[in-house]
């Protein structure tokens, strides 16, 4: 795959931002610890799943497209 | 804080003390985390302190103590810093090297958070320029972390400030029968 194949690949950097933002924002909505990391894992799967969307689309059309 | 552990189908039940949420706010600001420690809700304000300020710190390191920098010249408005400021006192010192550089003084610190030097031309290549040129993407990454890390703080701070703002109670999912099946 395109992003395990590439190990200084800018894309890795996408990771801890993720997460980041996950737990702030789940710990934004909930008090206990528990809410929070469900919360943040729900959250940080659909950022993520967004993203892919995203990168496919820019990526399809990048190279077949443009 | 008093906390009790609901059921797992329960709904979320907390009853937050947020002593003096002015003061709480203050410190969020200041120190991300902090404010939750003040009001005694350890475990969330290590979690933003960890959070905020590993993602701030990470990304200053990225290149080298320079995307973050407080700049209002007509040639460099750093728009960026409005949101890395937020991150409170780990991004005040930008100020005081702006003020530094401004009055023709040499930056403290070897110039971590210094602006570049003055003037900073549209076309020419000039110290920003080069930054540019030396960090590549690190200089981007570098700025969108740190200016993360200060809009998240932002929702630290609210929540030191109000308490968490707990999802709305989802709607009943069974539904009564329709009048026709009701015989």
């Amino acid at each position: 795959m395109l992003l395990a194949t590439t190990i200084y690949n800018q894309l890795w950097f996408l990771l801890p931002l993720v997460v980041a933002v996950s737990l702030v924002y789940g710990a934004t909505r909930h008090e206990l610890m528990g809410p929070i990391l469900a919360h943040a894992w729900r959250f940080g799967l659909w950022v993520l799943a967004f993203i892919a969307v995203i990168f496919v689309v820019l990526y399809v059309l990048a190279t077949w497209v443009v | 804080m008093t906390a009790t552990t609901p059921p797992a189908d329960a709904p979320e039940i907390v009853e937050v003390d947020l002593r003096d949420p002015l003061v709480a706010a203050v410190l969020a600001w200041l120190w991300p985390g902090a404010g939750h420690v003040y009001q005694r809700r350890y475990a969330k304000g290590a979690l933003f302190m960890v959070c905020i300020l590993g993602t701030y710190f990470f990304g200053l390191a990225l290149a080298d103590g320079k995307a973050v920098y407080a700049s209002w010249t007509p040639t460099d408005r750093r728009l960026q810093y409005i949101c890395q400021v937020f991150v409170g006192a780990p991004a005040l010192p930008a100020l005081v090297q702006n003020y530094r550089v401004m009055h023709d003084k040499v930056p403290l610190f070897g110039g971590l958070m210094a602006p570049p030097r003055q003037p900073v031309l549209p076309n020419a290549y000039d110290e920003l320029a080069s930054w540019h040129e030396d960090y590549n993407k690190l200089w981007e990454l570098s700025t969108l972390y740190t200016l993360v890390a200060g809009l998240l703080n932002v929702l630290a701070i609210y929540d030191a400030f109000a308490g968490p703002v707990l999802p709305a109670p989802e709607e009943e999912t069974e539904r009564p029968p329709p009048d026709d099946e009701i015989d």
